[in-house]
């Protein structure tokens, strides 16, 4: 342990010029071992395309600052780069004049189509998902997790819309927090939220370690930036627009606070006040960085054991094969009906032959039962 | 336990100060076990065609062989070339065939003809399974649910309202004695989007990945501004040689696409690498044996019409959809091929290409109108002058269109065609879809058609999707059938052959096997509207409000008489008789 704590110090050393204490204190001043993010976009149609954007927007920081693939939970609910409306196929662009491709060659998207519904959400925050769900599309963290969550669509007071069918209430979210965090699902969390009216979202928060951040207060709509006009839809919202631009300047090893991140988009550049929650944290957001919950920790752990890898034994076999026939007519025609397994009679069935046995006795009276038996 | 001794022997002569020779042996002694490593091999080919109306159509076939046996309980722990994803797949659930495609697009069957292979609008999965497996419909589900973990596609849809189990198509391409067709299900998803997150993890799978080799040219942004995608995998035992005395496990990564003359923008019949991919070759793939570009050159083999460049003289010929074609090849495994510029672009120019009709296609349409009943029409070519042939049509319908079979007909050339062989299961409501298949003999230079009327059913309101005025889709009819083919095929199966003319098998020389897609069809069914909650509550606010208001006036109201009010002199006058205490007027 003392040797890795000297390595440490000496890579915090060779990077900035500081104090060894207050290196190691930074160092070990966060708590969690991984990093996870989960980026929602709620809404469906072409003329929501700046949703899609935003999200992958946060994707593209996201796994930019280290979050590998493996621990990313995006949930896209329509597709806006192959739609047909699309000039440009296989793209979702950020920037007008189709500066920045937020799509890129190496996406993976979890959740998609009809499959972002407030029951998946919920299921993937709190784990309560079916055994046969894949790895992919589960929320695997534990209680030294950092997760990022990220909303965006269209919203209004208290809650959250959901493809234009469904809701979320604040209610049920800061439920499903609760719920995590009796669980342990989670170190830290970071919410973000891009909707119209959305700092209602996070006002019935009650678990401890959350922070929050909205793009607009109780009774303000968050505008979207800048239509492209090939595209002919408007690309981001502000907010997330703004955001972006101060992510592309965070690198992995970047010291900025989350007191940077709640100057991002002020009034003027936004037209709706941004909010932030930070009474349920813990550590003074100005301690946490920016890389706690946008970056990973990766935990390498280096061993010089050696494995020995035993070699598969095999069997031959003596039958030969042959390819089957793909269309053998004569075997089709004669092919028998499948005889179907007999099932005992349905409920009904009994019923109706009973209420004709009923009314045939009563009618004719019981002496003719000696008849029968 | 064999004992392979490997002796090398260098002699290298070194002229030193003292002029000595030295002389070094070297034995390297190597134990092996009984049986050797088991071998894999992977190969891959890319194929061009230039098509009739200027598309120019390519198809990529990766292909991983690997004797090894995924069975009888032997555990497999050392991956190589085939990917440890999909192994670990077939052998948890037993699986003996896979087959996935994932396509965007409709193959027009009429101005590109016949494709390698074919595959259906949406996503389309048909599985095998060995016969050790006892609960086939849980084990499927659960195949579904891990196969859209892999391939970030929607495959957790797949349930028992759109799986059937067909009973006479769809019958193993791979080698094996089982034929019992309650181990095989088959379900399309017409809806599913193709993107780039599909692309992604499929490119995941190949060996070299898409950093060398053909796969260098999979870029999103070319293959997805097409007229056609479509990218499938298809796994399953083929014979290790002609003998057929030993299995090997083959997987086939393919992709064709097709694309549009004029979307580039210019209009020329000229392609290159770069026009179409925008990349240009640089290696071939490290871990393959084989790595070649095949151009088809049948039209014109003195190259009046047609140009290539750079040129080669490498020439094939191959049976492919019961044709001989002629092909240039390019082996990219040869360092020559590169030229001195290290890259390989090639050019393809073309005047004009005859149009070969293809001698089998099929198309269905929805007749009739309103909301309440239809009718699907299907209708199948045979474009043949004089041989008729048989075809098996498959058709699964939702259970939200509700068949009436006894208006089913089959007519060929206005007279009544009957089928020799049909199988119907009816469907049940949310559990199971319509399975229709019939064995039809289609007469020469003639259409097929086959209608029956639907009823569409009203669905409960949680049921519809949230943008239920799109429509809903039922998936393409597939017709399979053994057409009779210009040349004599080829039935050797292990003979040396480029992996696109060896992917069905062949049994007999005069004809040879092939599968046509319909298009899929969009239909309305009786949708709500979904806004009218809203207007209902206003609605009946208002006239309950209404309603009630009139209610209980009429009931608390009472009624007094009161004097009108007086002028404005009376008033006055009335003020002044106050003052002086005499009554008013």
């Amino acid at each position: 342990i003392i040797f890795y704590i000297f390595s440490t110090l000496y890579f915090q050393l060779s990077f900035s010029p500081l104090v060894p204490q207050e290196n190691a204190g930074q160092f070990f001043s966060s708590g969690h071992t991984n990093n996870w993010a989960v980026l929602v976009c709620t809404s469906r149609f072409w003329f929501n395309y700046r949703h899609v954007a935003n999200t992958l927007s946060v994707y593209r920081s996201v796994k930019r600052l280290g979050i590998p693939d493996s621990h990313i939970v995006l949930m896209l609910a329509d597709d806006m780069a192959c739609n047909h409306r699309n000039p440009k196929p296989a793209t979702v662009f950020s920037h007008k004049n189709m500066e920045l491709n937020v799509y890129g060659d190496d996406v993976e998207v979890d959740y998609r189509g009809y499959e972002v519904t407030v029951e998946n959400f919920l299921r993937v925050l709190t784990g309560r998902l079916p055994p046969s769900t894949p790895r992919s599309k589960r929320l695997l963290s534990d209680d030294r997790s950092n997760i990022l969550i990220y909303l965006t669509g269209h919203g209004g007071n208290g809650f959250l819309k959901f493809q234009d069918s469904e809701e979320i209430s604040n209610v049920e979210l800061a439920d499903a927090f609760e719920q995590m965090w009796q669980k342990r699902r989670y170190n830290e969390l970071l919410f973000i939220i891009d909707t119209c009216q959305g700092a209602s979202m996070y006002e019935r928060f009650y678990s401890p370690n959350l922070m929050a951040l909205a793009s607009s207060q109780v009774g303000e709509d968050s505008l979207s930036h800048q239509p492209d006009l090939a595209i002919g839809v408007h690309l981001m919202d502000r907010y997330t627009f703004y955001l972006l631009e101060f992510l592309e300047d965070i690198h992995p090893s970047s010291k900025a606070n989350m007191n940077d991140l709640f100057k991002v988009c002020p009034k003027s550049q936004c037209v709706s006040t941004p909010g932030h929650r930070t009474d349920l944290f813990l550590r003074d957001p100005g301690s946490a960085l920016i890389t706690d919950f946008f970056g990973s920790v990766r935990k390498v752990e280096i061993t010089m054991e050696t494995i020995n890898l035993t070699e598969p034994i095999q069997q031959r076999q003596k039958e030969t094969y042959s390819y089957v026939d793909q269309l053998p007519v004569s075997e089709i025609i004669h092919q028998k009906p499948k005889q179907k397994d007999w099932h005992p009679p349905d409920g009904f069935i009994l019923g109706l032959w009973t209420l004709i046995l009923l009314v045939f006795f009563k009618t004719y009276g019981m002496k003719h039962l000696k008849h029968i038996f | 336990v064999c004992v392979r001794v490997c002796v090398r022997v260098c002699v290298c002569a070194c002229v030193c100060v003292c002029a000595c020779v030295c002389v070094c042996v070297c034995v390297c002694v190597c134990v092996c076990s009984s049986v050797p490593q088991p071998k894999d091999d992977f190969q891959e080919e890319l194929v061009i065609r230039p098509l009739h109306s200027g598309d120019i159509y390519a198809s990529f076939q990766f292909r991983t062989l690997w004797e090894t046996d995924f069975m009888r309980g032997n555990k497999v722990s050392h991956y190589r070339l085939f990917p440890k994803s999909l192994g670990q797949v077939i052998s948890k659930f037993s699986v003996r065939e896979l087959h996935i495609s994932f396509t965007q697009g409709y193959w027009r069957t009429m101005q590109w003809g016949q494709p390698f292979l074919p595959s259906p609008p949406g996503a389309e999965l048909w599985v095998w399974f060995q016969d050790s497996v006892t609960d086939v419909d849980g084990t499927w589900k659960e195949l579904t649910n891990v196969l859209s973990g892999i391939f970030c596609a929607s495959l957790n849809f797949i349930d028992s309202t759109n799986t059937v189990q067909p009973s006479a198509s769809f019958k193993p391409l791979g080698i094996g004695n089982v034929t019992d067709h309650r181990f095989l299900r088959y379900a399309t998803l017409p809806r599913e989007i193709v993107c780039t997150e599909n692309l992604t993890p499929w490119k995941k799978l190949l060996p070299c990945g898409s950093k060398a080799g053909l796969a260098v040219l999979l870029k999103s942004e070319k293959l997805f501004h097409s007229s056609f995608h479509s990218q499938a995998v298809h796994i399953r035992p083929v014979c290790q040689d002609w003998q057929c005395k030993t299995t090997s496990w083959e997987l086939r990564q393919t992709l064709n696409v097709v694309f549009d003359l004029h979307t580039p923008g210019q209009g020329k019949l000229e392609w290159s690498l770069f026009k179409m991919f925008s990349r240009t070759l640089t290696e071939a793939c490290p871990l393959a044996s084989s790595s070649k570009i095949y151009i088809d050159i049948t039209d014109d083999p003195q190259g009046e019409q047609f140009e290539v460049s750079p040129a080669t003289h490498l020439l094939s010929q191959a049976m492919v959809l019961g044709d001989r074609r002629t092909f240039s090849v390019y082996d990219l495994t040869q360092q020559i091929t590169f030229g001195t510029v290290r890259s390989l672009n090639l050019l393809i120019r073309w005047k004009s290409r005859d149009m070969l009709r293809p001698l089998l296609h099929a198309e269905r349409y929805v007749a009739g109108y309103g909301l309440q009943t239809g009718e699907i029409h299907t209708l199948m070519y045979n474009n043949h002058p004089y041989r008729s042939f048989p075809v098996l049509l498959l058709d699964s319908v939702p259970w939200y269109l509700r068949l009436y079979i006894h208006t089913l007909t089959v007519t060929s050339k206005g007279k009544d065609n009957k089928p020799s062989y049909i199988h119907y299961q009816p469907s049940k409501d949310r559990v199971r879809p319509h399975l229709l298949e019939m064995l039809v003999q289609l007469p020469p230079n003639s259409v097929t058609e086959v209608t029956v009327q639907f009823e569409r059913a009203l669905l409960k309101w949680t049921e519809y999707t949230p943008d239920p005025n799109h429509g809903f889709y039922v998936g393409s009819s597939v017709i399979s059938s053994l057409v009779p083919s210009i040349v004599a095929m080829d039935t050797n199966s292990t003979r040396e052959q480029p992996l696109f003319s060896s992917f069905f098998p062949c049994k007999e020389e005069s004809s040879y096997f092939m599968r046509v897609y319909t298009e899929p069809l969009l239909v309305n069914l009786p949708t709500p509207d979904f806004s009218m909650p809203y207007n209902v509550i206003c609605l009946t606010c208002t006239v309950v409000a209404v309603g009630y208001g009139s209610l209980y006036n009429l009931l608390t109201r009472s009624f007094q008489i009161e004097e009108p009010s007086p002028g404005l002199a009376k008033r006055i006058a009335n003020i002044i008789r106050k003052m002086r205490g005499v009554p008013p007027l």
